[in-house]
């Protein structure tokens, strides 16, 4: 059992949501994070104000699965959210220690594996 | 001679009433610049506000230099002449027909060319350049705005002929709701348009919005008897009635449709209820009024449902709101114009065939016109410079990109830049 971690552009959240469902990731989660990561800054003005704003909006997705998943969570986030531009983030892979489903209290393979399958 | 003589005194409180609507109608297009500004993404708030106080900059501007004249200088049938071109000979004595200052009289015409250009603006936000935009707006103005207003309200061949428009059904809301169709297929839907939900990030803004458009527009209907007179008062009270009654057909429309009543559903009725009156508010009765807003939200209700399962990515939907409304007010006064209030004419309703048929000309006409011109204006703006924002911009989206500014700005991240440093060769979003 292995811990995704996808920092992604913002812009392209809505495409790694989408090749996730199409490779059949199905539990996951995403939050709004701001982070730095070699890119160009990018230059603001307010009246006389000019900052370069050095922190991004990126968004973060974490993903626990089984190992036969990994490759194909990879996948789909680098296809859907590679622009070509730099900034377009990078994957973290970890392993986990220990997945429970709180429901349940199943551990593991089962805690990261969608109910049905 | 004394007719002449009585037409060109300034009526003090005919005046004062003017001033004000002047000022309420221009509160318009901020107030527009708001409700647009919520209905986008978040990262096109400026950009898509900043459109509306482009508007008011271009067309103020072209309407002083030129627009002016030719939609209100003498009675040519197609276009008005140039004897008014920067404001030529327009002072204190009253146009004729009118007892206010004549720069008052143009005065709140330029705010009517303002929203109207400000109107469009809807159409194509979020991915067209600003630049390109202020070019349309500037064109726009005295090309399409400045025609049709002359024929509707500046001696041209509508009004010669006989069709009535009260405050602008003709040049403002049909020429602004079918120029931004035309406009729409010119500038072609956003990159995400039909493949992601494209929701509108503020709804208190558009209500706010909607909610100071109705207010300004007391100033526009109220204002377009030129006067304190029954025609301005009908008019005014109409302004409260019509729109009232689209609320409620509006609730009533989405309680059908979805169980629920919607508050963007409800600034949009304010929107249609105030056009619906806007040709029609001197011209009929309280009564018809309301009838009007109930029965005219209708097909403006069923444009706004079916238009975005088309590929037609007419974003803010003017076409709906003005373009729709627009033409069943000028149709509505063919039907119940009522010479007992107006003073002027009857309808069909009231044994008069001959006012209906006035109005399907203008109905007919005025929107060719608005589509046509502004499809070729757009188009040959295309041919000299960039119309649209890169896919990669559009995505960034447009207040980084055309302006270097985001309206919610944190801080978070952002370093000052002391002037002596200079910021050369560091920008990574260029506005092109």
């Amino acid at each position: 059992v292995k811990l995704v971690i996808g920092i992604v552009r913002s812009e392209k959240a809505n495409d790694v949501l989408e090749a996730l469902y199409r490779a059949e990731v199905r539990g996951l989660s995403m939050s709004r994070v701001q982070g730095h990561g070699g890119e160009l800054d990018r230059v603001e003005t307010y009246r006389g104000t000019t900052v370069k704003v050095e922190l991004s909006e990126k968004v973060r997705f974490e993903i626990a699965v089984s190992d036969p998943f990994v490759q194909p969570t990879i996948d789909a986030l680098c296809d859907a959210a590679r622009t070509g531009e730099v900034g377009d983030g990078k994957i973290f892979v970890v392993p986990l220690e220990r997945a429970v489903r709180i429901r349940t209290g199943e551990t593991d393979v089962g805690a990261v594996t969608p109910v049905g399958e | 001679v004394t007719g002449i003589l009585a037409v060109a005194k300034v009526d003090t409180g005919d005046t004062a009433w003017m001033l004000v609507a002047t000022a309420l109608v221009l509160m318009m297009t901020p107030a527009l610049g708001l409700f647009y500004a919520g209905l986008v993404r978040s990262k096109n708030t400026l950009n898509t506000f900043m459109m509306s106080i482009g508007a008011i900059a271009v067309a103020a501007v072209t309407w002083a230099l030129l627009g002016y004249s030719l939609a209100f200088d003498g009675d040519g049938s197609l276009i008005g002449g140039l004897h008014h071109v920067a404001l030529h000979d327009v002072g204190f004595t009253p146009r004729d027909g009118t007892t206010i200052p004549h720069l008052v009289f143009m005065a709140f015409q330029a705010t009517f060319c303002i929203i109207t250009t400000a109107l469009v603006s809807g159409a194509v936000v979020e991915r067209m350049r600003f630049g390109a935009f202020l070019v349309f707006a500037a064109l726009w103005s005295v090309l399409v705005y400045a025609v049709l207003a002359h024929w509707a309200f500046g001696g041209g061949w509508l009004i010669a002929n006989g069709t009535l428009d009260f405050a602008g059904g003709v040049p403002v809301e049909m020429g602004a709701g079918f120029s931004a169709l035309a406009a729409a297929l010119v500038i072609r839907a956003r990159k995400d348009y039909g493949r992601q939900a494209l929701l509108p990030h503020n709804a208190v803004y558009v209500l706010l919005g909607g909610g100071l458009l109705w207010f300004g527009w007391f100033g526009f209907n109220g204002g377009s008897g030129f006067s304190t007179g029954d025609p301005s008062v009908l008019a005014f009270t109409n302004t409260l009635l019509t729109p009232a009654c689209s609320l409620v057909a509006w609730f009533a429309l989405d309680l059908i449709r979805g169980r629920r009543v919607t508050a963007i559903g409800a600034a949009t009725a304010i929107i249609v209820g105030c056009v619906l009156i806007t040709p029609a508010g001197g011209f009929i009765s309280p009564g018809w009024a309301m009838l009007l807003g109930a029965a005219g939200a209708l097909p403006c209700y069923a444009v706004v449902v079916y238009r975005p399962r088309t590929r037609v990515d007419e974003t803010l939907d003017v076409l709906a709101a003005h373009g729709i409304a627009g033409f069943v007010g000028i149709l509505f006064i063919g039907f119940f114009a009522q010479l007992a209030w107006n003073g002027v004419s009857d309808g069909l309703v009231y044994g008069n065939a001959s006012q209906l048929c006035d109005q399907a000309i203008a109905a007919l006409v005025a929107p060719v016109y608005a589509f046509v011109a502004t499809y070729v204006l757009l188009r040959v703006i295309g041919l000299v410079m960039p119309l649209r924002a890169t896919e990669r911009q559009e995505a960034l989206g447009m207040d980084v990109v055309q302006h270097g500014e985001e309206a919610y700005a944190t801080g978070e991240g952002a370093i000052l830049v002391t002037p002596e440093s200079g910021i050369e060769g560091e920008v990574a979003v260029k506005p092109t």
